[in-house]
This record gives C-alpha cells, structure tokens and sequence, in this order.
C-alpha cells in the first residue's frame, strides 16, 4: 500500500513534470534553443493564479484561465523581444538572452510580491479514499494526471492534424524551406511559445495546488527537471516529454521514499546519465548520425 | 606527364589492373568483396579493387552510385558489413578512422571540411599532427622542444602550401579562401598526415577549367614528388581520362566496368549507366 | 623575424597584451589598496573576483577552445573548494608557512578536481551538442549533492569522512579524539577554516592559468582541440584522437577550476556546498559568454565587470538584480543582432575567433 502510495504521489508529480517537459520539448523542437526562462513562467503562472483567488476574490478556475491568458501573452512578449532579435545567432548567445530573461522575471517577481513565501490554496481540495481508507489520494493528483494525459493527447493531435501543427513540424525540420514553402516562420514560432507558455501556466497552477509554497525562484528547479525528462524521452519529441516526466516524478517519488531525500535529485540525475549513455538521443529520440 | 601515361596497366589476381612499375611492390590497397548495408538497403556490395602503389586510380558513377561510401568505407567513418581491406598488405578489420588515417589512408571531403575559422597555416599544421609531435606539457612549459618541433611544423606547412602557390595566404582564416583554394587546402592538409594513399573526393568540383588543367597537373606531381597512390572520385571526365590510369565504374552499389580509360569510355554498360540506352533516350525527350 | 611569422607574431603579441593588462591591473589595484581608496568591502571582493577570473578561463577553456557547452563547471569548483579546505586545516600544524600550505591546498584541489574532471568526462564528452550540457548540470547538482551530505574530521589518527546519505549523521559519528577538528559539517558545511586566501595568490593564480591556457592553446595539443570544435569529422580524418584531447582539455580545465575553488573556499570562514549550484555555474558561463568565446582577455575583463557590477549597482538596492538582468539581455542583443553589430564592429574591430 505503501509503495502504491508512492507510486501515485510519483505519477502525479511526474505529471506535472511532463506538462512543463512538453512545452519545452516543442519550444526545443523549433527554435533549438534551451529556453531557461521557460521555469520563471511557471512561476509567473502560479503568482497570478494566486493573486486572482487571493486578492480577487475570484473562484480557482477563472484564476487558471487568468494565468494561462496572461503567461501566454509573457511568452509571445519574451519571445518577440528577447528571441526574435537573435534568429540567426549562436545558440550560446541565444542560451545566455534566455539566462538573462530567466533572472528578469525572478527578479521581478521578488520586486512585486517580496521574497516571503505565499501560501497557495489549492485549485481543489479534498482526498479520495481507496482501499477502505488505507490509500488516499488527492484529488488535485487525479486532477494533475487527467490535465496532463489530456495535453499530452491534445497537442499529439494539433501537431499532426492542424495546419499550424504541420507547420511547426515543417519548421523543426527545416526553417529556410518551410518558409519556401509559404509558411510564416516567425508567426509559427511566436504560436509554439505562447502554447509552451499556457502549458506552463497550467503546470505552475497544478504544481502550486500539490506544493503549495510559492516564492520567486518556485519554478527553477522543476524548470531544470522538466527539461532533464524532455532529454531522458527524447527532446523534440511529444510522447517522450510525456514518457519522460512521467518516469522522472517515479523516480524521484522512490528515491526520496527508498534511498535518501537529499541524494532524490542526485538519483534523477544518474538514471539521466545512464539513459543518454544507452541512448544518446533520450529514449524515445532518433539518434541522427551527421552524414559524411 | 607523357611516361605515366604510357605506362601499360597489367592484370593482378582480384580482376583488377594495376600499373606495371607498381608489380614488384604491395598494392596501397586490395579489396575483396566489401560492401555495406544500410538497414535493408546495400549501398555497396562486393567491392573488389586493387590500387598499386603509386596508381592514380578512378572511381566514377552517377550520382548515389555510393561513390563517397566507399571512401566511408576505406576511412573507417563506416564499418563494413561484408568483405575486408588490406592497406599495404595489412589487415584493417576492427580499425578506426584514426589509426586508418595512422596507416596510411588521408581523405578530402566532397562537402568541403576545413577548419574554417583556424588559419590556413594552422589547417595543414593539424594535418601534421601525428608526424611532428611533442607533448602537452612541453608546450605549457615552452621547453625547447616546443619552438624546435614548431619550426618544423611551420617550415613543413609552408613546403607543402607551396604545391599550391598557397604561402602567401598562410595567416588567412581558411573559410574565407575562395572555394577552389579551399579544396586545394584540403588536399594540402591531408599530404601532411604523410599518407601513403589520398583520397580526393571531387576535388575539381566548383573549379573553373584552367583550375581543373591546373588540378591535373598538381596531381601528377604529387603522385612523383611524394610516390603515393591516389584514388579519386571525380565527375568530371576530362580530368578523369586524363590522369587516372585505372577506372572503376560505380552503379547502385556495384562495379559495372573496371579499366584503362580508353577501355571504360567504350564500354557499353557504363554508356549505358550514364545515359541510359539509347533507344529509351530517344523515347523520353 | 621574416615575414612569414606573421601570423603567430601577431597571436603571440596578444597574449602578451592579457598578461601586461592583469599585470597592471594587479599594480593599480594593490596601490589603491595600500593608499587606502578601497574600502573593506571592497577589499573583500578581490579575492572572489580572482576566483571568478581563473574560473572563467577555465571554462573558456571548455566552452570557447574545446566548444562544449558545459553547465557544470561550479561542481568542480566545489570539488576543488573543499579539497582545499580539508587539506589546509589538515596541515595546519605541519605546515605553518601560509603561503606554502595555500599553494599546497590550491595543488591538491587542482589534483582532485582534475581527477573528477576525468571520471565525469569519461561519459561526457561522449555526448555532443544539448545531450552534453544537459549531463553536465546533471552532474553538477550531483556533485553538490554529494559534498551537501559529506562530513569530515581530522584527528591525531588522521582523516575521517563520513557521508551522511540518510540524514541521521552527525559529526559525533565521526569519533574524533581529543584535540580534533570538524572540517565539514555536513549541510552545515565547512566552518571555522582558517582564512589564508590572498590577493596576491589571486593574482598568481590567474597569472599561472592564463599561462597554462594560452601556451596550450597555441601548441599541437591545443590546435587538436579546435580542430575537434570546428570540424570532428575532419579532426578524425587527420589522426587526430577525438578522446584523448577532449579529455585533455577538459582534465585541465577541471583542475584550473580546483585550483580557484581552493582559493575561494580558503576566503571564507563558513561554506556550504549549495553556493555552488547551478547559478553558480551560468554565472561564469556568462562571463565567459560576454568576454567572448576563446578569448581569454574578454573572459577576465567580463568576470572582474560583471563581479563588481552588481556591487556597484548596491545604491539601487532591490532593482539591482533586476538592472543586471536587463543589461545581460541588452548586451546580448546588441553584440549578437547583425543590425545592430555592424555597427558595433565600425566602431570597434572585432577579433577572429580564430586567433583564440
């Protein structure tokens, strides 16, 4: 019982995981860029989430759709700004501006709602109880999972069927002959930003809901996490995100139970080691051979 | 120029033909029966050639013939499937690419691979990387044998550059030499690994024809002033008929003709490799 | 000398331009001190800022010359850090010459950082590009990780190191004999070292560095190393051990990095594992970023700015960080957009990236 406990507590925060790996996988996918700011929108996402219950007075799912509207908009801004004007830039370059966006938004954070923590409330509360009693599970995981398999299907779907998916597709593959072929680059990837961000609003509500603490620095280290499961699936790739966060939550979830709570991310980090080892390009990647 | 053409090609045991100043010697390179798969695809198969030691050996077929995946393959940068290769006699099965190149084996690149942002100075002095050597820490102390070794390794570039005419462009960044010079480049940085056989992969590609007469010439003197082999694959066949000696013609993968040139350019199949037969020819336009 | 050593002249006379610049910055710097125009804060800031200076080169090293993009670099640092902490309050007695036992401590740390450097770039630098950025962070945070739960005493007996993976030990496990000492405590950290860090071993260090980085960059090591960063395909083709000299280069860079940890661990009486996290390791990259890739010059002179930037900045209070953020964007914008470079580089020349 233990152990499913566990297990549950795993998949729900793998879930979380997963929703910020996806938006980072495709962001990934078409502008080749590590866009470490992508953690700060979480937080973001988050803050305003709480600011609308909090100061508002206004119900949990309208605080939601504040977050994704307002992060949307924070990641077709960022982008317009601070990406756009490096196109044709190093990815060093490029990494560094997203460093540097990274710690605007900390800051900015810390400027408007100070460093003491905020104490989020919960989108939903309540537990439901299995197995007369001896299993409880919250009902803001079930919540987190649902959220996170509907995306997961959602974006499958748009990225293979919608013309805007084919075209961020197109553009991953090859910018300057999706843009022979008429497609508008730079609209395709303000698009991919402004859904990577919305996902991000929606992971920072969900990860506030399970981990209600929240301070400027709240999205750094599940940042850094999404990111390491989007490398361990495969980056680029939708059902790797997926996969990835999933595995990387259980990991994490056993790790602290069996092994050690202070080695819990050193463990994520060696099994990450260990799969690009194995499989250089994550698990579910194509590891493409340069042509001689 | 006139007695290497005259030189007669004499058949060696593999079905191949190899000059006859090369009989006494152990040929650069003997293959039999190599070949490659590409998941189900055979890109080559049953590769058998000989190049004799200072040969100027051929290698021509369409496009996708798997021309450049033979070089892959006598470079190590792919692993055979079937098939083995000698280099001057000696086994190559479970080398790389570096100890290939050790060996003896230096390559050109059909997509130009130079270091673009290095000197051109500093381009060949790598290519002299494993025959001026010294250690690390010899250069981090600057002892003796650091100024000694890198006199060498400047007087040796320069030497080499100077096949080319190139001296003069030593401290240019290499990327930014027109393309042709960037080729010749190549070509110089691969002498210097002090090879005993070049493979140039087109290297009169993107050449105007006074570069090519020009190609043409430099490589006959680098076959006499160095005594290797070399084997080239080249679309153009003026500079093919011109210098090599020995022709395998490539097509999906296979040889179709092996021979001199005058015997390849009257050669049915390859005719008919290259513009189809003559009769559907007429047919399609 | 003909004119055929041009080129190299010309590298050769850029070398000696970075060492002249630190040579007088370390005269101008010790005179303003002894006349009293710096204050103690001030002071106090010199010794990091040397730390940050080698640190940047060091990654320079990896990032610019080698052309791997490392997210780590901090963990070595920390390898390095408490290295030279433990070895310095270990040889307190036996050593009393501070000087000898700093120099000493930095060796050892450079020792154990490089050997670190070693281990982790065994699986590393078989990965390229995103792969291996993301493997180095991860074993960075590792490496915290694991120093975060370290604890280590000496006594008469020797050394003793415990780790504390459960969270259930404390230095009272490490039964230390009467007369001992508590190096590191921990997630508490090292506290009580003795302060023996200097400016003066700050500015023999970076000295020592540069001299180690540029004399390998222009030798046949180091021309190996940039052919693998332009062209690994043609490096191969040219003999060239692709291993051999990315782990050469990552080794040393690894041990330069010890070597600065020592120094900066060796300047504080209390320090945690956790100062060198992952921040830690963007902030040097964007030293090194700035100062521009394979110059080293550019590296030092972006450390020293961008260390003392944000203390200059104090009179801004909390809008400090958030300046520092603007302005890394804006530059990075202005140096990296091609509008806006052209008219930097009508202004200012840039150098080829190739002249290192």
């Amino acid at each position: 019982m233990e152990f499913l406990s566990y297990l549950i507590s795993g998949i729900s925060l793998g879930s979380v995981y997963a929703i910020i790996a996806l938006g980072y996988t495709m962001v990934y996918g078409i502008a080749k860029m590590l866009n470490f700011a992508h953690g700060d929108v979480i937080m973001v996402g988050g803050y305003i989430s709480f600011c609308v219950v909090a100061y508002l007075k206004l119900p949990g799912w309208l605080s939601v759709l504040a977050a994704v509207i307002i992060c949307t908009v924070l990641g077709i801004l960022i982008e317009g700004f601070a990406y756009k004007p490096l196109r044709k830039a190093t990815s060093l370059a490029v990494l560094i501006t997203a460093i540097g966006v990274s710690y605007l938004l900390q800051n900015a954070a810390l400027l408007i709602w100070g460093a003491a923590p905020k104490v989020y409330t919960p989108i939903i509360e309540g537990t439901l109880k299995l197995a007369g009693g001896k299993l409880s599970v919250s009902y803001i995981s079930i919540l987190t999972v649902i959220v996170c398999v509907v995306i997961m299907i959602g974006l499958t779907i748009f990225t293979s069927r919608s013309k805007t998916g084919k075209a961020m597709r197109a553009c991953s593959e090859d910018k300057d002959a999706a843009q022979l072929m008429g497609i508008n680059v730079n609209r395709t990837i303000s698009v991919t930003f402004a859904i990577g961000s919305a996902l991000a609003a929606i992971a920072g509500v969900l990860l506030c809901s399970s981990y209600p603490t929240l301070v400027p620095t709240t999205g750094s280290m599940p940042g850094i996490k999404a990111f390491t499961a989007a490398v361990f699936g495969g980056i680029g790739s939708i059902p790797g995100a997926f996969l990835g966060g999933i595995l990387l939550g259980v990991i994490e979830s056993f790790a602290k139970a069996y092994i050690s709570t202070q080695l819990s991310n050193s463990i994520v980090f060696a099994v990450l080691i260990i799969v690009l080892l194995v499989r250089p390009a994550g698990l579910l990647g194509k590891y493409v051979p340069e042509k001689v | 120029m006139e007695e290497s053409k005259k030189t007669r090609m004499v058949p060696v045991p593999s079905n191949s033909i190899i000059p006859e100043r090369d009989l006494g010697k152990t040929p650069v390179i003997e293959c039999s029966h190599l070949g490659i798969d590409f998941g189900g695809l055979r890109a080559v198969d049953d590769f058998n050639f000989t190049v004799g030691a200072t040969e100027i050996a051929g290698l021509i077929g369409p496009n996708g013939a798997g021309k450049t995946t033979i070089f892959n393959l006598l470079t190590k940068v792919y692993t055979p499937t079937r098939g083995t290769f000698l280099l001057n006699g000696l086994d190559t099965s479970g080398k790389n690419t570096v100890q290939i190149n050790k060996m003896g084996v230096a390559r050109t690149f059909q997509n130009i691979r130079l270091f673009s942002d290095l000197s051109v100075e500093d381009n060949v002095k790598i290519g002299l990387h494993n025959t001026c050597k010294y250690s690390a820490l010899t250069s981090i102390l600057r002892l003796p044998g650091y100024w000694k070794k890198e006199k060498e390794a400047h007087d040796r570039a320069m030497e080499l550059l100077s096949i080319f005419d190139m001296e003069k462009t030593a401290g240019w960044k290499a990327g930014s030499l027109p393309y042709g010079a960037q080729r010749r480049l190549e070509i110089v940085r691969a002498l210097a690994t002090q090879p005993k056989i070049l493979l140039l992969d087109e290297p009169a590609a993107g050449m105007n024809p006074s570069e090519t007469a020009e190609l043409m010439d430099n490589i006959r003197y680098i076959r006499d002033e160095f005594k290797i082999a070399i084997m080239l694959i080249e679309h153009d066949m003026n500079l093919v008929m011109n210098v090599c000696e020995g022709i395998a013609v490539l097509n999906f993968g296979k040889i179709i003709a092996k021979g001199t040139p005058e015997e390849i350019k009257n050669n049915e199949a390859v005719i008919e490799a290259y513009i189809g037969r003559k009769k559907e020819k007429r047919d399609d336009s | 000398m003909s004119r055929k050593f041009k080129n190299y002249n010309k590298s050769s006379k850029f070398d000696f331009i970075t060492y002249g610049v630190v040579i007088a910055a370390f005269i101008a710097v010790s005179l303003m001190s002894s006349q009293g125009i710096l204050g103690r804060s001030h002071q106090g800031l010199l010794v990091p800022a040397c730390c940050y200076i080698v640190m940047a080169i060091s990654l320079n090293l990896t990032v610019g010359v080698l052309g791997e993009l490392s997210l780590g670099h901090a963990g070595f640092m920390s390898v390095g850090a408490f290295t030279g902490i433990v070895v310095s309050m270990s040889l307190q007695s036996a050593v009393p010459f501070v000087p000898l036992r700093l120099g000493i401590a930095m060796l050892a740390a450079a020792v154990m950082a490089g050997i670190a450097g070693i281990i982790i770039g065994i699986p590393v630098l078989r990965l390229r590009g995103d792969y291996l950025a993301i493997v180095t962070l991860a074993f960075g945070e590792i490496i915290k990780d694991l120093i975060n739960s370290l604890i280590v005493g000496v006594d008469s007996r020797g050394l003793h190191i415990i780790f504390n993976f459960r969270g259930n030990k404390s230095t009272a496990d490490l039964h230390l004999l009467d007369g001992g000492t508590e190096i590191i405590k921990g997630a508490q950290g090292a506290t009580g070292t003795e302060k023996i860090a200097t400016f003066t071993a700050g500015f023999v260090l970076i000295m020592v560095s540069l001299i180690i980085v540029l004399n390998l960059v222009r030798s046949r090591t180091g021309r190996a190393v940039l052919a693998i960063r332009e062209n690994r395909i043609a490096a191969e083709a040219c003999g060239i051990n692709l291993m051999k000299y990315k782990m050469t280069a990552f080794a040393i860079s690894a041990a330069i990095a010890g070597a600065a940890g020592a120094l900066y661990g060796l300047n504080y009486s209390n320090l945690v594992a956790t100062k060198f996290d992952f921040n830690t390791s963007i902030l040097i990259l964007v030293f090194v970023v700035l100062g521009g890739l394979g110059n080293m010059l550019g590296s030092i002179i972006a450390a020293a700015v961008l260390y003392i930037l944000p203390e200059a900045l104090r009179g801004f209070a909390d809008y400090r960080m958030l300046i520092y953020a603007i302005v890394l964007i804006l530059v990075m914008l202005a140096t990296n957009n091609a509008k806006l470079r052209g008219i930097f580089e009508k202004i200012i020349p840039r150098r080829k990236k190739g002249d290192a």
